[in-house]
């Protein structure tokens, strides 16, 4: 664990390992809280969660077909995966009148039974491990830089980025029909613009967003940050375009906390730091929590003076 | 840590790769295909029993999570565990204990468990947030403080902490007599437990509306039915592993539903399924090197749920569409005789006799236009008639009815008839809407209803052997 030791030397004071870090964390978040907004809105929350778990055969098969680990490889087979498990999702539940939920946990855990299994197989000596799948390696980060320009930048802090950036124009390009068919599905068909292939375009996008995610900061990030930002920035406010501003957000400021709480928390308990992917998962929770408790519209305790206020 | 190995890798890659082509699988012999089987090894007994009776607990609760539609409900809670493994982990070291007792850690698992449930239902409660949501912020955010819990916890020197990964993807050998006693124990508790409370589930699962009506405790209901799914998950965590626990609570009963349409067999049949995927998968991980248990438990299940899918009599894929297939021909067949049947009904009329029919020649284009079907299909539908015996080929472009064949169509008419008569006088349709409504059941007409519905119109005093249609048929040459 060399960037256990590399980080118990930085902990103390902030350096730009740390912004570094911070930075591919919110970029990350972003990338997946705006197709997430559309997500939660369809009622498909978990779709992200079966995904990233769905990915491990694609990734075992691509390294056992290339005998290599690089990216592209990789990529490519964790995207099929991730397709695959989305249309098997779409069939068993269609062709075979199943619950859309169930569909989904018996594809996603046969997929990551199957690549538990391959990896087992395969390389049992190698650490493909699918550990590193789903907690990531943020922390890493700051150590694979790539020049751009004069400039020393992050090899994640690009590939994130330009997921972000992809994620943000395919959303702004689609807004008005993501939006049509998000709340009214039927109405977008008759106007002409196929919900499925809407569906379809959210899936990929996921589904890209999620492979190029959990390599560089692992899965926990990209579910949490698929879920929490929009669900909270639902709590706050009822328009599309200001939940989308408020959990882009969120995802950030969770980002920061988490980072910075991996730094902070373990100490009072007399530990050195943790894993900063689950804690910013963790810190989107918080953020959740606070919404659910003081938002002025729907929070707990907005709730609780209006029933009192009414007796 | 993918790229720092990646850099590293390169040749021991290839080195993997030609494992990859000389290490086949090592068969078993037969004798040891037989001691497992027979359960011979003390071990190998312990795992595959506890695996096939946490198949069968897991069979039956999971019917009743599916009926709800809340199958991936196992799914936040298996992941909501985790913070509480690396807590009361934590607090055993801190305790003075090794932190490696499994019902020290279970405890912690389902006390962290439920408060995920409990934080999943306030959510759903509460807010504007769907189900879905609800099960994912909880599933995500209590999985990402588990990580971040496990981060510290792998930093206590005592901790050998590695054991605490087993949670996540299952080590189902390292099943030892005390645990086989706990995972037996509180299986063969939750079978009871749903055996007794399985009226009560099903109403539960089936009208719970009517079942807070009619004074039953629906909250409570909800509860312990959550909290068998809650036990279910904990003594899974060992052997199976959290994420694939959620596969033994979904696959049986998803299997088993292509069955049957009874409950009651349903869930005898998914605990069976979940019973055997156990056994199955657990036995072959034991004859096998480097086949996780788990996972192969998973992927019999996958297996058992694909072939139910694809092959089950009652609501398979195939059968299903065999069926379908089997009823649009015998449709097609129906409409081509009526078909030549009215344009027969058309040119007695027209030539004046004493409109009789007779089974005269008629030409295939007649038949074409009566209905919207293409020449090809027409054909196919043809082809499968003259071997049946109901058509003969004249030539080219004439048919003829068989005598067999000019008796059916009168009857497919008559029926077709009387179907429409009875909707028209009974059911006060149009008579010009009348054809198609008709259409859609005239099919399926059982002799009984043929004959009450014959007897009905007799009775009304317009019966003939074929009836007049009560609308215009279009004449063939029109369409």
């Amino acid at each position: 664990m060399k960037f256990r030791h590399l980080l118990q030397v930085n902990a103390m004071n902030w350096t730009s390992f740390d912004t570094w870090i911070v930075i591919a964390g919110s970029l990350c978040a972003l990338a997946c809280a705006l197709p997430g907004c559309f997500l939660v809105l369809r009622k498909m929350s978990m779709m992200g969660d079966a995904i990233s778990h769905a990915v491990l055969p694609g990734l075992a098969v691509a390294f056992m077909v290339t005998g290599s680990r690089t990216s592209s490889a990789m990529f490519i087979g964790a995207a099929m995966g991730g397709v695959v498990t989305s249309v098997f999702t779409q069939w068993i539940s269609k062709f075979g009148n199943v619950d859309r939920g169930a569909a989904m946990g018996i594809v996603f855990t046969t997929m990551f039974a199957l690549g538990l299994i391959l990896i087992v197989q395969a390389a049992d000596h190698v650490d493909l491990d699918p550990g590193c799948v789903l907690y990531g390696a943020i922390e890493l980060t700051p150590l694979d830089l790539v020049t751009i320009g004069g400039y020393q930048i992050p090899r994640t802090v690009i590939v994130v980025g330009a997921v972000m950036l992809l994620n943000l124009i395919v959303i702004v390009a689609f807004f008005k029909e993501l939006k049509l068919s998000a709340f009214d599905a039927p109405l977008s068909d008759t106007l002409g613009f196929s919900s499925r292939f809407l569906h379809y375009l959210l899936m990929t996008m996921v589904a890209v967003t999620t492979v190029a995610a959990f390599e560089a900061v692992g899965s926990i990030i990209v579910i949490a940050m698929l879920i929490v930002p929009p669900a909270t920035a639902l709590l706050l406010t009822r328009r599309l375009v200001l939940v989308m501003l408020l959990s882009a957000l969120v995802s950030i400021l969770a980002a920061t906390l988490g980072h910075v709480g991996a730094l902070t928390v373990p100490r009072w308990f007399g530990f050195e730091t943790t894993s900063t992917s689950g804690m910013m998962a963790t810190a989107a929770g918080f953020l959740f929590s606070l919404a659910w408790l003081f938002s002025p519209s729907d929070g707990l305790v907005a709730r609780w003076i209006g029933r009192h206020r009414d007796r | 840590m993918l790229m720092m190995v990646s850099s590293a890798m390169a040749q021991e890659a290839a080195r993997d790769q030609r494992a990859l082509t000389h290490s086949q699988i090592e068969w078993p012999s037969t004798t040891d295909v037989w001691e497992v089987a027979t359960l011979r090894n003390y071990n190998t007994r312990l795992v595959v029993l506890s695996t096939s009776l946490l198949g069968i607990a897991a069979g039956l609760v999971g019917s009743f999570l599916l009926l709800r539609k809340r199958s991936l409900m196992g799914d936040a809670l298996s992941h909501a565990t985790l913070p509480g493994i690396g807590i009361a982990f934590a607090v055993m070291v801190a305790a003075g204990g090794t932190g490696k007792s499994l019902p020290g850690l279970l405890i912690g698992a389902t006390i962290s468990g439920v408060l995920g449930l409990l934080v999943m239902l306030a959510i759903r409660n509460t807010t504007r947030l769907r189900d879905d949501v609800a099960m994912g912020l909880v599933l995500s955010v209590f999985f990402g403080a588990g990580v971040a819990v496990l981060g510290v916890v792998q930093s206590i020197p005592e901790a050998s902490a590695a054991g605490l990964e087993r949670f996540i993807y299952g080590k189902t050998a390292s099943v030892i007599k005390t645990d086989f006693y706990l995972i037996s124990g509180v299986a063969a508790i939750i079978v009871i437990f749903s055996v007794v409370l399985r009226k009560e589930f099903t109403l539960l699962c089936f009208d719970e509306g009517f079942a807070s009506s009619q004074g039953w405790p629906v909250l409570a209901l909800d509860v312990a039915l959550l909290g068998l799914v809650t036990a279910v998950t904990v003594i899974g965590l060992q052997t199976v592993g959290l994420i694939l626990i959620i596969a033994f609570l979904i696959t049986p009963p998803t299997a088993a539903r292509f069955w049957t349409h009874s409950l009651p067999k349903m869930i005898i049949l998914s605990a069976l399924f979940g019973g055997m995927s156990g056994w199955l998968g657990a036995s072959i991980s034991a004859l096998l090197a480097r086949m996780p248990a788990g996972a192969v438990i998973v992927l019999v299940a996958g297996t058992v749920f694909l072939v139910s899918m694809i092959f089950a009599p009652e609501r398979g894929v195939l059968p299903r569409w065999l069926r379908h297939r089997n009823l649009r021909r015998e449709v097609n067949r129906q409409h081509l005789l009526r078909g030549a049947y009215e344009i027969l009904e058309h040119e007695a009329r027209s030539s004046g006799s004493d409109g009789s029919v007779i089974n005269l020649p008629f030409s295939r284009s007649a038949l074409l236009s009566k209905r919207t079907w293409s020449s090809r299909e027409l054909g196919r539908i043809l082809s499968t008639e003259r071997a049946m015996g109901h058509i003969e080929h004249l030539d080219h472009a004439m048919l003829r009815l068989s005598e067999a064949g000019f008796g059916k169509a009168a009857r497919i008419t008559r029926n077709h008839r009387l179907w429409e008569l009875y909707l028209v006088t009974h059911a006060d349709i149009a008579p010009s809407h009348v054809d198609r409504d008709a259409d859609m059941v005239e099919h399926v007409l059982e002799a009984d209803l043929v004959r009450q519905l014959e007897e009905e119109l007799r009775a009304r005093d317009s019966w003939t052997p074929v009836p007049e249609s009560p609308h215009e048929i279009p004449s063939p040459s029109a369409g």
